[in-house]
């Protein structure tokens, strides 16, 4: 489903990625681990057209990922949530859940702006969308409540909820669990699977809880200073030498 | 690690389990208070529907106003319905889309100036002229927005102030078609003989009009798509991209409908006042613009009715305060008005209502 090949990125002197490459089937859950710094989130930067790659390439369903404006990768099926969450803060969940399915409408700003009978129509269908994901999500009680103020997991799951609204064939999570407490993030994961498994989504996930990796994910790949190091199952990357010494260093 | 599985799957459904009564329960919420009372239950409906029961006696009591006012008063409530379409605009621009423009003086007085030239050149039916000068300004607003796209914060705001500081030599230097400095004098509509109405009022309601039709556009929109899509802009560019919304296609629009607003009240400006001239549209006109939606309230729907009545009597009333210092007056109450209420005197009045709510249920 996705394939990246010798993805580069370099900010000035700066090698943020080298040379990584992987691969991701259809239906995987995919963990993305390394240190801080190791150009976890400047892959998914890449994927979405926020960074340019100085070489490499990847493809996504066969086509060229790299050659899409950064605006039509959701309409792909690619959807992603961000390590500090990239909420609208002023914007209530519900419409926070809303604008992750902008690209399923079609109204433009004078058939809007007529509230033509389409309109209308578009509208109740994405609310009616919008509004059985917040209750799959447990968010129904909070819909109405800006984002802003809102508590740090319950925000977690409005992002999910956001990029699940987009109906997403591959959903990159960066650092979803990160700030939760072992409660939550034993809640998330399972929400996380569930979802996954109805939505049938593909999942590429950025995490540093290796409980949560561990659980949730197929596949694991591990970098390091902007290059690949390890790749397997979690349990082998777990024990793979060059990965403990990455997060560990070497013994004195 | 399969019991993490089970016991988090089964808080999830838990968790679904406890939405459900939560829904059900909602709609029961609203009706509360004393059930079988009718008098509770209307006064309940009556307070969890303020908004539009608000809306409509506000309506009412806009259409009665010309009946019991003097001409000259007529005349000032039509100026603030000019200014509101104006703020409208401004609104959409700066408070939902999160943009910024010191030149929206320019867009009003393009609409003006169009609106005049087809009355004056061409004798064209007058209504006809609305849809033509909000057209002019939406296509100048569009060029201007390119701009937009890729300048922020005080860069932008120093490209759109230049536009509203040449206009008016512009508008000097061509004397052939816009008059010069001594302007276009033209006659005001005349209200058709069926309606009864007096000169003032005819014009009165005109403005009404289109003051309402655009506060349908502008609410509309803001309710759809599109307007979450500009909310989105607003408040995280990155996001908003990575949700497959097209900033450039986004920003050059909300400046071309912004500028389709002003445009639109410039014209009827032009009906108003029977008048334009290079001086009736200085700098400070743009910067008064901007002044009063900061103080109506950037981003609420009442916000520029409020500011429309900001940019009416606040100006003239710091000139009967001191006929000296007009400036320092207002610059003053500015200060005051940002200081009692940050979010502008619409979050202020949100406030009050919310209050007054409150109040009512407790009861």
């Amino acid at each position: 489903m996705l394939e990246v090949r010798d993805l580069t990125v370099r900010f000035g002197g700066i090698t943020a990625l080298d040379g990584v490459g992987f691969e991701v089937r259809h239906g995987e859950t995919v963990g993305l681990i390394g240190p801080n710094g190791a150009g976890k989130t400047t892959l998914f930067n890449c994927l979405t057209r926020r960074y340019r790659a100085d070489a490499g390439t990847v493809r996504y369903q066969g086509a060229d990922l790299l050659a899409v404006p950064p605006h039509a990768v959701a309409a792909l099926g690619i959807a992603r949530t961000f390590q500090n969450l990239g909420l609208f803060p002023r914007l209530s969940v519900r419409d926070n859940v809303l604008v992750g399915a902008h690209h399923h409408g079609r109204a433009g700003f004078l058939s809007a702006g007529m509230r033509l009978p389409g309109v209308r129509r578009e509208e109740e269908r994405l609310r009616a969308e919008a509004d059985g994901l917040l209750r799959r999500l447990d968010l129904a009680h909070v819909a109405g409540h800006p984002a802003a103020g809102l508590p740090f997991g319950t925000l977690k799951r409005v992002e999910l909820a956001r990029a699940l609204a987009a109906r997403p064939r591959l959903l990159l999570l960066d650092e979803p669990v990160n700030g939760l407490n072992s409660a939550e993030v034993a809640e998330f994961a399972g929400t996380l699977r569930a979802v996954r498994d109805d939505f049938e989504v593909t999942v590429v996930v950025v995490e540093h809880h290796m409980g949560f990796v561990m659980g949730t994910c197929d596949r694991v790949v591990c970098l390091d200073f902007g290059r690949k190091i390890a790749e397997g199952s979690p349990a082998e990357v777990q024990q793979n030498p060059a990965v403990v010494e990455a997060y560990l260093g070497t013994p004195a | 690690m399969s019991e993490t599985a089970n016991t988090a799957n089964t808080a999830s459904t838990a968790n679904e389990a406890a939405a459900e009564p939560a829904e059900v329960q909602a709609p029961g919420r609203d009706a509360s208070g004393e059930p079988g009372s009718w008098g509770a239950r209307l006064r309940d409906a009556a307070v969890e529907r303020w908004r539009p029961i608000a809306l409509a006696a506000l309506l009412l009591a806009a259409c009665y106003a010309p009946f019991q006012l003097v001409p000259f008063r007529v005349f000032q409530l039509t100026m603030v319905l000019v200014y509101a379409v104006a703020l409208l605009g401004l609104n959409l621009l700066v408070g939902h889309a999160g943009q910024i423009s010191l030149g929206h003086g320019a867009f009003f007085a393009v609409g003006a100036y169009a609106a005049a030239l087809m009355l004056d050149r061409w004798d064209v039916p007058y209504l006809l002229t609305l849809p033509v000068a909000a057209a002019v300004a939406f296509v100048l607003g569009l060029g201007l927005g390119v701009p937009a796209v890729r300048l922020h914060g005080l860069y932008l705001a120093l490209v759109t102030l230049s536009i509203a500081v040449f206009l008016v030599p512009l508008l000097k230097r061509f004397e052939s078609v816009t008059g010069g400095s001594m302007g276009l004098t033209l006659t005001k509509p005349a209200p058709p003989a069926w309606t009864g109405l007096a000169e003032d009022q005819w014009l009165y309601f005109l403005a009404l009009a289109v003051a309402v039709a655009a506060f349908l556009l502008a609410r509309n929109l803001l309710r759809s798509r599109v307007g979450r899509a500009l909310h989105a802009v607003r408040d995280n560019e990155a996001a908003a991209e990575v949700m497959g919304v097209r900033l450039p296609f986004y920003k050059t629009l909300a400046f071309a409908w912004s500028a389709m607003f002003a445009g639109a009240a410039g014209c009827v400006y032009t009906w108003v006042i029977g008048f334009v001239s290079p001086d009736s549209f200085p700098v400070t006109l743009s910067i008064t613009l901007l002044a009063g939606i900061v103080v109506g309230g950037l981003g609420s729907l009442s916000g520029p009715l409020l500011g429309g009545l900001f940019v009416m009597f606040v100006p003239s009333w710091s000139q009967d305060i001191n006929k000296a210092a007009p400036g320092v007056i207002f610059g003053l109450l500015i200060i005051a008005v940002m200081y009692v209420a940050p979010t502008g005197l619409a979050g202020l009045a949100g406030r009050a209502a919310g209050r007054i709510r409150r109040t009512l249920r407790r009861e």
